[in-house]
């Protein structure tokens, strides 16, 4: 198989690589790059665990070829707290609303919900619109509930 | 008080199986038949092992001969090893996705590759699928040497129910159906193993029961305990179906010991839902018996349970808990229930969240309700009238499990019903119930009573450390998948110990490090595991209190083990109230309530959190997930695009009633495990209401929109 090169921005930082042209995105991050916060989930773009952000968007990092994000930047989970450790108010969220349990879909969740709360004030939103909003996301331990409630709660300190 | 756990989970430091990178480490690709029943004619390995990169290719041929099936670890009986699982099938495959094979590779793109390679010559035997089938004379028999495919049977019962049935005003009778469906944790499956210099193989990626599955390894590779070391990393949920020993548990470490090199293998999630233990796939047969003033007589079941091709390490404890536990909260002076555990050519059946219950709170409430509308009684009067009453407790139910007598420890269920109403607003459902909403969609209410079971297997080990410098360390025996565990065993150890709970940490899940313990399952790991950590941490108080506290340097420990001969019995209720739109068959549940009396909450976010996920997966199982087969026994919904798993649209809020109405006496903490029973009547709860919205009797789940329509056109 032919390799080819890939060079991308990820959390700001250029990483390169010589990859097969079918290596998945979400391997390139978690295997070659090393950053094993995007989770795999099903490989088939339902769940959402390998939601990272390609250019500030969120994407399906398991349905796309690395090749694919050759010269672009990505953003994952790891780029979220502060460099002195602070949490972002999304993660500060999660945590107080206790919005995780066994935390694999979690990485999923914030890079969609980072992406969606620089452009929309969600303390306008009601718990229904909400609930569509993370239904891109799959969470098998929380019902979602608590999470419906960590996002109002970032919203809400986000907003003040 | 926000958990010890959350950090690493949302800064992407957390380490599950699939996030280890061992020096020198090879891919491991399970090849599994495409067919459900099969002769196997021939396996050829040598296009796969030619491919650059390919390190090995085993069939069970180049197993050692001796090695064992996989055992039962519950609820055995004479017989059942005749329907055991071998790690890879020898001459017959049983189930599309049985292993027969293992290509071991240099990365796990080439093992996918070289997994295609190998040749399988097959020669097609009939699929039986279906339980009814499965159960005529003239079917095939899949285990040919035990000569049925009944895999066990046994009875339960009390009282005289031919006398109760003769003497009974009404009896109601049904034929109550629960789909296949499974657990499905979000992460799949993975193991790493690597054999290290000393000859100790260590297998990461442990889950839930690391100690039993340690011997279960030892025994199957012939070796002494000793030279076997689990390890649990992070997990990314269990529900049940995580954890138990599989045909990879052992095809993993031996591909390790054998090749000398690390291997690794992680599940994908077509490869899981075709793999992994499926659960809930049950037939009742059920008959109530009522007087005429509604009081019940007898309750009888033909318990039918679809044990898939083999008989797991669970053996009978999926309808063994059910038909323990189906009498639920109420009197029945006479009970009996036979139960026939039947093998078909489908993925094999285990536990998934509240085992057996789910089924038969779905079984038997539903019954109720029809014996309530032939009675034109109100369903909630038909239920208060039969419940154990408060002074009844500790009620001796009349079955049992596993020979042991289920005698409920405590409770007041009339007390619970009351409050469940007031905080859910019954009088106030009904009069929504009977508003017309004008666009055509019907409402309905349902409720469903139950009662749990935990802290099954009846020990737990935890030792508790103190250090000089005041900071405490638990050794658990209990293990984590996800539900919070660190962060109740440091209450519990903060407590007890006098000291805070930032100062508390705690390990679990390495072999190495805990000498024994039993694991997390069945909500143990709070009232079992927390009681043994109970225990060592006032054991080490006492110590502290008569040597003084450890000099800087210095530690002073204690251990102990837990044992309750007995369970503890949570009780609950679940209320639905639904919308159904009889023209697309979508039902939308307008409001979700549970009320559960936990004995003592010892965290209630927790306890909340294990309801409303709880709810969540019963909810699935009663509207969405469903694994079909088609009539070749070919697995339909073997993605997410076809398994439907719910997500936050589907899932309602959950109004969470926590009651500490009846600590147990049975463990030092007075708490009952919390785990199930946001699941165990989620089933029958949703079923009641959309029987209720619809005028007609749901027999079955799902409740698909396909079937919502026709039981709204009048068909079954």
């Amino acid at each position: 198989m032919t390799l080819r090169r890939v060079s991308v921005e990820l959390n700001g930082r250029l990483v390169e690589a010589t990859v097969e042209p079918r290596l998945l995105l979400s391997d390139f991050i978690r295997h070659d790059a090393g950053l094993t916060g995007t989770h795999v989930g099903c490989e088939h773009g339902v769940c959402g665990a390998c939601t990272v952000q390609l250019d500030g968007a969120p994407v399906r990092s398991c349905l796309l070829f690395a090749v694919q994000a050759n010269g672009r930047s990505i953003r994952t989970v790891e780029s979220l707290a502060a460099a002195n450790g602070d949490l972002h108010p999304l993660q500060q969220a999660f945590h107080e609303s206790h919005a995780l349990q066994c935390g694999f879909c979690t990485p999923g969740f914030l890079m969609t919900l980072e992406a969606v709360f620089r452009e929309t004030d969600v303390t306008a939103l009601a718990d229904r619109e909400i609930r569509e909003l993370l239904a891109g996301h799959l969470c098998r331990c929380t019902g979602y509930q608590n999470i419906v409630r960590a996002v109002r709660l970032a919203g809400e300190r986000m907003r003040a | 008080m926000p958990r010890k756990e959350d950090l690493p989970h949302l800064t992407g430091t957390a380490r599950f199986v699939g996030d280890v990178e061992l020096p020198g480490m090879l891919h491991a690709r399970i090849v599994r038949s495409p067919l459900a029943h099969a002769r196997i004619s021939s396996i050829g390995t040598g296009e796969a092992l030619a491919q650059p990169g390919v390190a090995a290719v085993l069939t069970a041929d180049d197993l050692p001969p001796a090695t064992p099936p996989i055992p039962t670890r519950m609820f055995s009986q004479p017989g059942l090893e005749r329907f055991l699982q071998q790690p890879l099938a020898r001459d017959t495959v049983r189930y599309s996705g049985e292993p027969v094979a293992v290509v071991v590779a240099a990365s796990r793109y080439v093992a996918e590759d070289a997994a295609e390679l190998v040749e399988l010559e097959l020669e097609p035997l009939e699929p039986v699928l279906a339980v009814e089938r499965a159960l005529e004379p003239e079917a095939p028999v899949l285990h040919e040497e035990a000569g049925t495919n009944v895999a066990g049977s046994f009875v339960v019962e009390h009282g005289d129910i031919d006398a109760a049935f003769a003497a009974a005003a009404l009896v109601v009778e049904e034929r109550l159906a629960v789909q296949r469906h499974a657990a499905v944790p979000l992460e799949p499956r993975g193991l790493v193993a690597n054999l290290d210099e000393s000859g100790v193989v260590t297998v990461l990626g442990a889950a839930k029961i690391p100690h039993v599955n340690r011997r279960i390894l030892a025994q199957l590779l012939g070796w002494p305990e000793a030279r076997v070391r689990l390890v649990e990393l992070h997990v990314g949920g269990g529900f049940g179906a995580r954890g138990e020993f599989y045909p990879e548990d052992f095809l993993v470490p031996y591909c390790a010991v054998r090749l000398g090199r690390p291997v690794s293998w992680i599940e994908d999630r077509a490869e899981h839902l075709r793999a992994c233990n499926h659960s809930r796939e049950q037939v009742h047969e059920l008959a109530l018996a009522l007087d005429g003033n509604g009081r019940f007589l007898g309750l009888r079941d033909r318990l039918l349970n679809d044990s898939g091709a083999y008989v797991r390490t669970h053996g009978l404890v999926v309808p063994g808990m059910g038909a323990a536990l189906l009498p639920g909260p109420y009197r029945w002076p006479a009970y009996r229930c036979e139960v026939s555990h039947v093998v078909t050519c489908k993925t094999p059946a285990g536990t998934y969240r509240s085992p057996g219950r789910y089924e038969a709170n779905f079984a038997r409430e539903r019954l109720i309700d029809v014996a309530a509308h032939r009675l034109g009684l109100d369903p909630v009067e038909l239920r208060r009238r039969n419940l154990v009453p408060p002074t009844g407790m500790p009620y001796a139910s009349g079955t049992n499990t596993d020979g042991h007598p289920v005698v409920y420890d405590s409770g007041d269920y009339p007390l619970l019903l009351e409050k469940a109403c007031r905080r859910f607003d019954w009088d106030g459902l009904r009069r929504w119930r009977h508003e017309r909403p004008g666009d055509g969609r019907r409402r309905g209410l349902g409720l469903a009573f139950f009662v749990e079971k935990s802290g099954i297997a009846r020990w737990e080990y935890a030792r508790v450390e103190l250090s000089g410098s005041g900071a405490a360390t638990v050794y658990s025996g209990s293990a984590s998948m996800g539900q919070g565990v660190e962060t109740v065993l440091a209450q519990v150890c903060a407590d007890a110990l006098g000291v805070a709970f930032e100062d508390v940490t705690v390990v679990h899940g390495d072999t190495a490090s805990i000498p024994d313990g039993m694991g997390a399952f069945g909500s143990r790991a709070a009232t079992l595991g927390g009681s043994a950590v109970h225990l060592a941490a006032e054991s080490l108080r006492t110590r502290v209190r008569e040597q003084g506290a450890p000099a800087p340097g210095e530690t002073l420990s204690a251990d102990a083990r837990f044992e309750s001969e007995d369970m503890t019995f949570p009780y609950g209720v679940h209320v639905a109230a639904v919308e159904v739109d009889v023209e697309t068959g979508r039902v939308d549940i307008h409001r979700y309530g549970v009320a559960y009396d936990v004995g003592r909450a010892l965290n209630p976010t927790l306890v909340e959190g294990q309801i409303v996920g709880g709810v969540a997966q019963g909810v699935g199982g009663a509207l969405l997930e469903e694994l079909v087969y088609d009539e070749r026994g070919q697995l339909l919904s073997a993605s997410f695009v076809d398994y439907l798993l719910p997500t936050a649209v589907e899932v309602p809020p959950v109004d969470v009633l926590i009651t500490e109405d009846a600590p147990t006496p049975r463990n030092p903490l007075g708490a009952k495990g919390a785990g199930e029973g946001g699941a165990a009547a989620a089933g029958a709860a949703v079923a009641n209401a959309v029987a209720d919205a619809l005028g007609v009797e749901v027999t079955r789940l799902p409740l698909s929109p396909e079937r919502v329509v026709a039981l709204a056109g009048g068909r079954t």
